[in-house]
């Protein structure tokens, strides 16, 4: 009976003397995924953020109407079964507008968190490891960052960039790097101090391949950790511009711009605005859960 | 003798004492210089990069060339950058943050008129977030995996989760407009505008010192909605935090020997443990406190609350920059007090940084 491919497959990654580093690494990250699966609400934020994406990609296919299309004919239409959530104060269908907002909030988080991880990463590293004054002098700046409101200084760089979806994503990305350039200077300062640092030290590799190869590595498992807590946050703050009206401009699908066109009809109307900030809830709920399982497992310090 | 012998090390601390507050003071002070720095130069920079010309602002579209340069040298913007930045320093540190252009009052009287009503929002919120806040942190940390910290676990989960403004839209609809418990919108109804003469410019209390208890009334039932909202976020982070300093407090050695000596679980939870934690919690109350003021910059638009968020955002829907900068300064220094506030008065209660 041992022999199915399976068992193999399971030996193969639990095993206790891995004879690749490539077996290592898939090793372990079987037993991290083993811990994961335990953890229900974890299992139920992966769930939330996998099924985001599979509605963003099949977005067309879900959505039951052109997210564009106005019909003045059918303005403000309760719930029903021809559309699910009703329209909007345009005859649009709110479910197909909320399928394709999915795709508008993973631009977002995608592109603030590529831009911000990396910086974050390096900032931070760099600063660890060198020390001195380059630390002192990141570090202040960390700090001068860090002491601002985030939301009012991402809405003070909106007013100057002017409104849209690239300037919200630049004035979220500007205020969001900081805590990641902590988190990575907190592990690098612990890294710094390993053995393994200092064999490599010796064997005579330079700082930056020191800072690249072997300190940014083993920063990845709490900057990962970290970022996924902190989608929530970018999908809120995303969402407040867009429901200042200074993030994504109409008729683009923003959930937060759907709910403040809402708000004028909230008392009569009460579907324009509840069902794009229960999507909201649901994403930044996803995240936080998934955020949270992820900690447990790889981060458990 | 022993009067003497008690005295004497104590003086050679109090020396000590001193010159270690004044390093503190001194560490302090840089600090709270080179973040208020950075602010003002951030400030400074946004207004620069500005695609609005002030000039033209002023001189209108068809000004003559020369009208041009001479309205520029007036607002200072033919010296160089850095000279620029220093003039602008001082300012605001004289108190002036410029125009504004939308109701051509002064930034500053603009934001004096409009600041308590943020005050007296983000007060309310933080102290209804930790009056629920803290004593459910610490009964998640008692009752660890049982019911109160599911309940602590899912507050949290929603607070960090929950959009501000639209859960404020939805309590609008549910408590103003279908269960009429509350009043909506705005700070006072309109039968008691101007009603109540400013002494603090915080209308429920004005209001109380004042003897107008309609008013007060009035006030108090547009107040609870808002600030309960906003109060949600500072109860997640609040009771979030206040468990975990619990649990840390709770594995103490003290606590086990309180418990030997029999005292009873009540007091050494609420008396011993919860006064160890409370000095971490001085710094998290500040922290959610400063976030309240920001947070009320979405509650204020949802509540049509004429405070200091609502100033901002209004302000920024029309091009005003020197009302949006002056605004964002003001948060950004009560930021930077509350910090420091927070700093100070956990040395003080805590008496081992004495």
């Amino acid at each position: 009976m041992g022999d199915s491919p399976l068992t193999n497959w399971t030996d193969y990654l639990i095993t206790d003397s891995p004879s690749s580093r490539r077996q290592a690494r898939l090793g372990q990250f079987y037993r991290q995924w083993l811990a994961f699966k335990r953890n229900r609400l974890a299992m139920l934020g992966l769930g939330i953020v996998v099924a985001l994406l599979l509605v963003a990609a099949f977005a067309p296919l879900i959505a039951t109407a052109d997210p564009l299309a106005q019909n003045l004919d059918k303005r403000l239409l309760p719930p029903s079964l021809v559309n699910f959530f009703g329209t909007d104060s345009l005859g649009r269908d709110i479910f197909s507008r909320i399928v394709f907002g999915t795709r508008v909030t993973l631009v977002i988080v995608i592109l603030v968190v590529i831009t911000v991880g990396p910086v974050g990463l390096l900032i931070g590293a760099a600063s660890g490891y060198l020390g001195g004054w380059v630390d002192r002098l990141l570090m202040r700046i960390t700090d001068v960052f860090l002491a601002f409101p985030r939301l009012v200084l991402a809405l003070a760089f909106v007013a100057a960039l002017g409104p849209g979806l690239e300037n919200a994503v630049i004035a979220i990305a500007i205020t969001a790097w900081p805590p990641y350039a902590r988190v990575a200077r907190a592990e690098t300062l612990i890294i710094r101090q390993q053995d393994y640092i200092a064999a490599v030290r010796l064997q005579g590799a330079s700082q930056w391949r020191i800072v690249w190869k072997h300190v940014v590595p083993m920063c990845l498992p709490s900057l990962i950790v970290r970022t996924t807590l902190d989608m929530a946050g970018i999908i809120l703050t995303a969402a407040g511009l867009g429901f200042l009206g200074l993030g994504a401009q109409p008729p683009i699908p923003e959930w937060g711009a759907m709910i403040s066109a809402g708000r004028e009809q909230i008392f009569d109307q009460w579907w324009v605005a509840t069902f794009p900030g229960l999507a909201i809830c649901i994403v930044a709920l996803g995240f936080n859960l998934l955020g949270d399982g992820l900690r447990d497992v790889m981060d458990a310090r | 003798m022993t009067s003497v012998a008690e005295t004497s090390p104590r003086k050679s601390s109090y020396g000590g004492a001193a010159r270690r507050w004044s390093a503190i003071v001194w560490r302090e002070l840089s600090t709270v210089a080179i973040t208020m720095f950075g602010l003002l130069l951030i400030t400074f920079l946004i207004a620069r990069v500005v695609p609005i010309d002030p000039v033209l602002a002023i001189v209108g579209d068809n000004a003559r060339p020369d009208v041009y340069d001479a309205a520029r040298a007036e607002l200072g913007l033919d010296k160089p950058l850095w000279q620029q930045f220093a003039i602008y320093i001082g300012k605001v540190f004289t108190g002036d943050l410029g125009r504004s252009v939308l109701t051509s009052n002064t930034v500053v009287d603009d934001i004096k008129r409009v600041f308590p009503a943020t005050l007296e929002l983000a007060t309310l919120g933080t102290i209804f977030g930790c009056a629920i806040g803290i004593p459910l942190g610490v009964l998640a940390a008692v009752y660890q995996g049982r019911w109160p910290d599911q309940i602590a676990r899912v507050i949290g989960l929603f607070g960090y989760s929950i959009p501000i403004f639209w859960i404020g839209l939805m309590a609008l609809l549910l408590f103003y407009a279908k269960l009429g418990w509350v009043a909506g919108p705005g700070r006072v109804g309109v039968a008691f505008q101007d009603f109540v003469t400013p002494i603090t410019g915080i209308v429920v209390i004005d209001a109380a010192l004042e003897g107008e208890w309609e008013a007060f009334w009035d006030a108090w039932s547009h107040l609870i909605l808002p600030s309960s909202v906003l109060a949600l976020f500072s109860l997640a982070y609040v009771s979030r935090m206040a468990r975990s300093f619990m649990i840390t407090e709770l594995q103490q050695q003290y606590v086990i020997a309180a418990r030997v000596k029999g005292m009873s679980e009540f007091r050494v939870i609420w008396r011993h443990a919860l006064r160890n934690a409370f000095v971490p919690l001085i710094t998290v109350i500040a922290l959610s406190y400063a976030h309240l003021l920001e947070g009320s910059v979405l509650t204020e638009t949802i509540f049509a609350w004429p405070g200091l968020g609502r100033y901002i955002t209004n302000s920024l829907l029309n091009a005003d920059m020197n009302a949006v900068l002056g605004g964002t300064l003001v948060i950004g220094a009560v930021f930077i007090g509350v910090n420091l506030l927070s700093d100070i008065l956990g040395r003080l209660v805590d008496p081992r940084t004495r």
